[in-house]
Parts: structure tokens; sequence; C-alpha cells
């Protein structure tokens, strides 16, 4: 049923790529996600898959040959990281418009300014608002057992919407770590044959696809694709149980990490999952009453339920890896604080910038983090603006004020 | 290559692949290249047409109209090339994998300003590949979707939005960029340039052959823009006759790797022949700007020679 | 069962557009008069024309229907009066009515 191995997250991606065999993956190599199209045209090489490989000039032209491919009826794919996805992004919109299943392995990695190569999530938060799902993993596995869910999510009739399956940068797309593969044919039988009900070479009819929408069109075509990604909330839910089902393994909208009766809770996504988790742990031992409420699923955004799970907690720390520089925080605090005020939370609040292009976080700075959380929530400490986790200040805190 | 002779009465009678009801606008020549290069596909033969984002495109699929008779997809405006390639592709996966049945020809067409300027790096990504495809040039030398500004296609001193000709400015400084040979040196196993002539013969003779060879094609069509042109919607035969007459528009052919010139004018007719029909050109025509003219006619003889050279090398 | 062209307009409801603005059916153009742009009208004196088919490749707005090896009548409900074919045309069959006023 299953075979227990160890591999990096790339290489997790390209073993779900070669489980499903799409049928068309245009790509262009970027750092540090170069490694998924270099797995694949090897595949493809050795004849174990006949997906067909578009060695693509430039990400717009790997976006773009995805549309094409998706509308033509074809199962399509691509990889890519920071301004490789910046340089998509204004196809993202067009895929997602045109209400085409495309599935996107994205290796978050900063955008440049300046120029580095690291995790940061600054590309898929900045195109958090370009109608693509958005699902998040804080190791391989979850990479691994995301991407497989991803088609049935995006092809189902009451989605028909892009799907980007996210990884953190080296941290998670580059380390080594156990996995455990699941068997080819049941999930085969679970991903499925891809049947759209149109699509441009279906015989005997014709279809068009990217119109010009003037006024009168254009609004209610926005409200019936904003409607699709709610519905996809109960897709993605059904999806795992039925992975559950196959594999054991238990996915939601988000994991509570001894949240249930945690004092003090950390929201975070990805990679720093781990890193908060270990923390935690420390933290009871010492009778602490930490929790963590790690994302995995941040479009469409469970802001109800995340408010639900969060509101009993004294202090929040909600942690960035993205700035916005809206000199209010990040993407993140800024949704799950409008969740907790939704939620009539009465809970202590501090949006925490981290990890920014690849700075490391350590157990450490998340208990002194914890740490903060206890003071906020007594009135110790108030945090006038964002700080910063991990920055040379001059000063010895943790967090910069 | 499948190439039929030429029968003109068979080819008007064939059912029409753009159909009425487009809002392009009255007497425009981008439509007259569409119409006619999809009559070179054989009739029954299956397309997928393809557009970049411009005047063609939003008045070709408004929504919920489509002029197009065949399946059809735009994505954005220097994408066409990679659009389509992307289309193609799915075609042959799915046609190896046995879930199509049907054959089908990928035509794509785009404006100079999605080809020349900001579609060059899709189209050239896309020729490069050697996708099984056509890439159609309908060039009306600027950008007419946004009111005619200039482009790297549009000819030199013409009075664009962008390079208005005023007390100290003359139009567009440069010349045009020679996009066919730079698609020749892509090495494809075709590229073509034509326009407007006669009975259509030489339009339909090079679409054909661009439709039916194998591997990636490009085919240049000089295509008036009324509007644009500033000239009486009519006279664009007249147009079209003195782009060539002229050597501004040589209508020529590159068939794996080989130039062959496809009309060479008996009597070469000065430049002032094609620009006086045309109100972007009118500045040229006051008695101080005499030395414009000339050196205009300069430099089309300049690329007439080269072409000549090139299609007897 | 996906919404046919002629049954959308700007009167319908959102849940009624089809998805992703995506149509079903070719040619849906047809549906959509230019003919009222036209100021000048092509008139056809069937007398002069020699069915040479000149004027039919030109049309920009596909309008000069050929049936049986022979022009039909313009499509009046899609001609948008640009005068291409009256000049086009070698032997004088075809003249531009102007707008009565």
């Amino acid at each position: 049923m299953s075979t227990r191995t160890r591999m990096s997250g790339n290489e997790a991606v390209a073993h779900a790529i070669k489980q499903i065999n799409p049928d068309v993956m245009p790509a262009f190599p970027i750092t540090p996600s170069t490694e998924i199209p270099q797995f694949v045209a090897t595949m493809i090489a050795n004849g174990e898959i006949d997906t067909e490989f578009i060695p693509v000039e430039s990400e717009h032209s790997a976006m773009s040959a995805a549309i094409g491919a998706s509308a033509a009826g074809a199962r399509a794919i691509t990889a890519t990281s920071s301004c490789g996805m910046a340089l998509m992004w204004e196809v993202l919109y067009v895929a997602a418009s045109s209400r085409l299943p495309i599935v996107m392995a994205l290796v978050n990695r900063g955008l440049t300014g300046p120029l580095n190569i690291n995790a940061e999530h600054s590309d898929s938060m900045g195109a958090r608002d370009s109608g693509w799902i958005q699902i998040y993993a804080e190791n391989n596995q979850e990479v691994y057992d995301n991407f497989l869910q991803a088609h049935r999510i995006a092809e189902h009739q009451d989605v028909h919407l892009p799907v980007m399956i996210c990884q953190d940068g080296f941290i998670t797309s580059h380390a080594v770590q156990n996995i455990t593969l699941w068997d080819d044919e049941p999930i085969r039988r679970f991903v499925g044959e891809y049947e759209p009900e149109h699509y441009l070479l279906k015989e005997n009819e014709t279809m068009a696809v990217g119109p010009y929408a003037v006024a009168p069109y254009c609004m209610e075509a926005k409200k019936a694709q904003a409607e699709a990604m709610k519905r996809a909330r109960k897709v993605i839910l059904d999806v795992a149980e039925e992975f559950e089902q196959i594999t054991g393994q238990h996915y939601g909208f988000f994991e509570g990490y001894r949240l249930e009766d945690a004092e003090y809770a950390v929201v975070a996504i990805g990679s720093v999952c781990g890193t908060v988790k270990d923390a935690v742990d420390a933290l009871r031992e010492r009778g602490v009453k930490a929790g963590l409420l790690k994302i995995r699923v941040f479009r469409p955004f469970p802001g109800q339920e995340i408010g639900e799970a969060l509101k009993h907690c004294r202090a929040i720390a909600i942690m960035d890896r993205s700035e916005s520089y809206s000199s209010q925080g990040g993407p993140l605090g800024a949704e799950v604080t409008a969740a907790l005020y939704r939620a009539k939370a009465a809970a202590e609040t501090v949006n925490i910038m981290y990890g920014l292009s690849g700075r490391d976080v350590r157990v450490e700075d998340m208990e002194q983090v914890y740490e903060q959380l206890r003071k906020l929530a007594d009135g110790q400490v108030s945090f006038a603006e964002y700080p910063y986790l991990g920055l040379r200040d001059g000063t010895n805190d943790c967090l910069s004020r | 290559m499948e190439q039929q002779a030429f029968n003109f009465r068979e080819i008007q009678a064939r059912p029409e692949r753009l159909a009425p009801g487009h809002r392009m606008c009255a007497g425009c020549g981008g439509t007259i290249a569409v119409r006619n290069v999809l009559k070179a596909l054989h009739p029954g033969d299956k397309a997928v047409v393809g557009n970049a984002t411009g005047c063609l495109e939003v008045s070709t699929y408004m929504y919920p109209y489509t002029a197009y008779e065949d399946s059809y997809v735009h994505s954005a405006f220097e994408n066409a090339g990679a659009t389509l390639s992307g289309v193609e592709t799915a075609y042959r996966v799915l046609k190896k994998k046995g879930k199509i049945t049907s054959d089908y020809k990928f035509i794509t067409f785009g404006g100079d300003g999605g080809t020349y300027d900001i579609g060059l790096q899709s189209l050239s990504g896309a020729m490069e590949r050697g996708h099984d495809m056509v890439y159609v040039c309908y060039d009306n030398g600027a950008y007419m979707n946004t009111g005619t500004q200039r482009s790297s296609a549009t000819p030199m001193y013409a009075d664009t939005t962008t390079t208005p000709s005023g007390t100290v400015s003359q139009g567009k400084p440069q010349a045009r960029k020679d996009l066919a040979g730079i698609l020749a040196a892509h090495n494809i196993p075709y590229v073509g340039q034509t326009t407007f002539i006669g009975n259509m013969k030489d339009l339909y003779v090079k679409a054909e052959r661009a439709i039916y060879t194998p591997g990636a094609a490009f085919l240049n069509i000089l295509a008036p823009c009324p509007r644009g042109w500033k000239y009486d919607t009519p006279d664009i035969m007249d147009i079209c006759k003195t782009a060539v007459e002229t050597c501004y528009w040589p209508l020529f052919e590159v068939i794996d790797g080989k130039w062959s010139l496809s009309y060479q004018p008996k009597n070469k007719l000065p430049l002032e022949e094609f620009l006086k029909k045309q109100g972007r050109f009118k500045h040229l025509f006051k008695p101080e700007n005499e030395y414009l003219i000339e050196a205009f006619q300069r430099e089309v003889d300049r690329r007439w020679e080269e072409l000549l050279e090139r299609c007897e090398g | 069962m996906s919404v046919k062209a002629e049954q959308i307009n700007e009167n319908t409801k959102w849940q009624d557009l089809t998805e992703g603005l995506q149509i079903f059916e070719p040619a849906t153009s047809k549906l959509f008069s230019t003919g009222e742009w036209r100021t000048e009208t092509p008139v056809w004196n069937k007398e002069k024309c020699r069915q040479c088919l000149l004027c039919v490749p030109y049309c920009p707005d596909s309008c000069i229907v050929v049936k049986e090896d022979r022009r039909q009548e313009f499509d009046y409900d899609h001609c948008k009066g640009c005068g291409i074919c009256a000049k086009a045309c070698p032997f004088g069959a075809i003249e531009m009515e102007q707008p009565s006023h």
C-alpha cells in the first residue's frame, strides 16, 4: 500500500507528477523549483510518463501554454518560483477567470527586491487575489499529498479553478526528509481521468475561450468565479476525506496543534510550523498553554473556522513571511485579524514579520514569541507596529519595536 | 504538403469561417486578412484559431458573440504564440492517448503590436520550438486598438499619436523592423509576406502553404487600417497595390531557408505613389519636407536591393 | 446543457451566464446586426454583374455570400457600407447609395 523512503520536496512533487501522468507541462527553470521540470523531463526521456513537456522561453509563456493546453482539453501543470510567478502574474488571472483547472507547483521564494533565492511567501501572497486556490505544506509529505489532491479539487465541476500547491523554497524543496509514498494504482484511481465537458478539440462542438467582456457581463462573471471559490471549500474537504480513506493522512483547511486549550497561539504557514511545534512541545513541558494554528488552505480563506478555532485564546501571534509594505503588517495578519473580529474574539493580537528572504527561525525564537504573547495578554507589553522577528536592531529583544 | 491548384471560384464558394457581425471598423483590412487566410483551410478540415489581444480580438469575440466558425482561444496580448503552442501540444498528446480522433490545424492572428513588439518573445519561442502552427501577423503598422500609437512596424515618418508630426517633429524617426527577416532567421520551414492584390491568389497560396507545411510557419500580411492610415475605405486595393509596386511591401517567401520573390514590379513606382493616398504621410508633402521622402525612398531602395540579393543568393 | 448565445443578454443573471464566459457554438456574431452602422449602402446591379466574384474576398464583413458559383444579394443585416466592393468591381455593377435626408 505504501513505501517508506526519503526524498526532497521537489522530488516528492515530481513523484506525484509521475503518478498523475499529466498531459502537458510547460515550464521554465527558476531556483528553487528548477528540479521539478528537470525530473519530469528525465521521466519523459526514459519513457516513464507520456506527458508532453514544453520547454518554453519564459514563465509568461509557461502559463500561457498551460492555458492553451488546458482549454484544449489537456490536464496541464507547471512549476515555478518567485519572479517566475511574477512574470506569469497577468495570465494567472486569465487562467482563473477562464475557469481552467491548471495545477502549479509553486516553490515559494521571495520576489526580487533585492535579488534573493530563499524562502519567502511574497510570490504566492502577491497572487492571493488572482483567483487561484492556494494550498500550503509544512514538509515534503504534505506537498506530495497536496499535489495528489490538486487535480481532484481543480477539475471538480463545482470548482473549475486553478490550484497552486506551495512549499517553502530550499527548506522543504531541497531538504531530504522521510516520506511515505502511496502505491501507484490506488493513487491513479483516486486522481482519475480528466474528462472535461467542454474543450477546444471536442468532437462535434466548437468552443470560444477568452472573450472581451463588456461591463454588463464582467461583474456577473466575477461573481460566478467568486462563488466557485466558495464552493471549493466543501470540495477541498471532501477530497481530503477521500484521500484519508486511501492513505490514512488527515487534511483540512488548517491543522490545530495543541490548540484546543491553548492560551497563546501562533498562526503560521509552511515550514516554520515544524519549528513552532517544537517550541509548543517545550513550553507545554513547562506548563505554558501554547498552541499552533497551521494554515493549509489560504485560498479560499477559511476565516470563519479560523476565528472559531482561535477565539478562546488570550493572545495570538500571526506570522507573515511576506512584507506587504502596507505599514499595517502582512497579508496573513490582515486576514486572520479580520476573521477574529468577525468571530468577536477578545484575544490580543500581534502580527509578526519573520523569515524574510530565508532568514532562519529557531525554536528558541518561537519560545520567545510565546513569552511575548504572555506579556501581551498580561498587559506588560504592547506593539504599536508590527514587529520583525530576529531583526538586528541593536537590542537583544527577539521582536523589533 | 497538400497544396491544391488555385481555383478562385471554388475558393470563394467555400463556407465562410469568419462570420459577419464582428465589430471591426467598416473597411478594416485586418478582417480581410483573417477571412482569406481561413479560406485557405481545405473544406472539412478543422482548425483552432487564436488571437493576440487587439482590435481583432475585442471585435471578433465580444461576449457572447464569436465570429469564428472554429474553436477559438485568446488569453492575452503578448502570448498568442505561447497560447497556441499549448493548444497544439495538447492536440498531439490527446491524439497520442487516443482521446481525440479528428485532425486539426492551428492558426493564430496578432496585430503588429502583438507580434513585432510585445509578443515577439512568445512568437520566437513558439516558432523555435517548431510547433505545427501558423502565426499570422496582420500588420497595420501601429497600435490601432489603442488609437494609432507607433509600433516597430510603423513606416518611417508616419504620423502616429506617439510620433505626431509637429512643428519640430516629422513623425516616426525610425524605419520599420524587418520581422519576416527575423522569422526567417529562426530557420522555420515557412515564412511568407503578402497583402491584398488582384484576386488574392498571392495571399491564398501563401496561407495554404503556411497552413499545410508541417512545422512552424509565419505569414506577414500588410493589412491597411483606414482610421490609422487616414484614407477613404474604398481605396484599400490601390493602397495595397502601390505598397507592392513601389517595393515598400515586397511579396516574397522563404521556404526551408530559400528566399524567393513572388512578384517583381515591371516599373518600380516612386514611393510617393504609396504615400500620397494616406493622411499619415501628409506632412511629407510640404515643400520643405521633400528631403524626407527622398530619405524614405533611399531606405525602401536599400531594403529592396537587399531582398533581391537574398532571393538570388 | 449550456446556455445558448441567443439566450444571453445584458439582463441575464450571473447564474445564467456561461462558465468562464465561454461560448460553445460557432459564429454567434451573426446574431449581432452591424448593418445599423451603415451610412452608404452598396446596391448590386444584377444586369451589369458578370459574376466574376472579385468583390467577394475584399468584403471585410463576409457580406457577399456565394451559392452555386454565383454571388447572392448583400447581407444588409451586417454590411457596414465601407464601399470596398464598389471599387473592387471591374464592371461598375455596385454603386454606393447615399443616405437620403
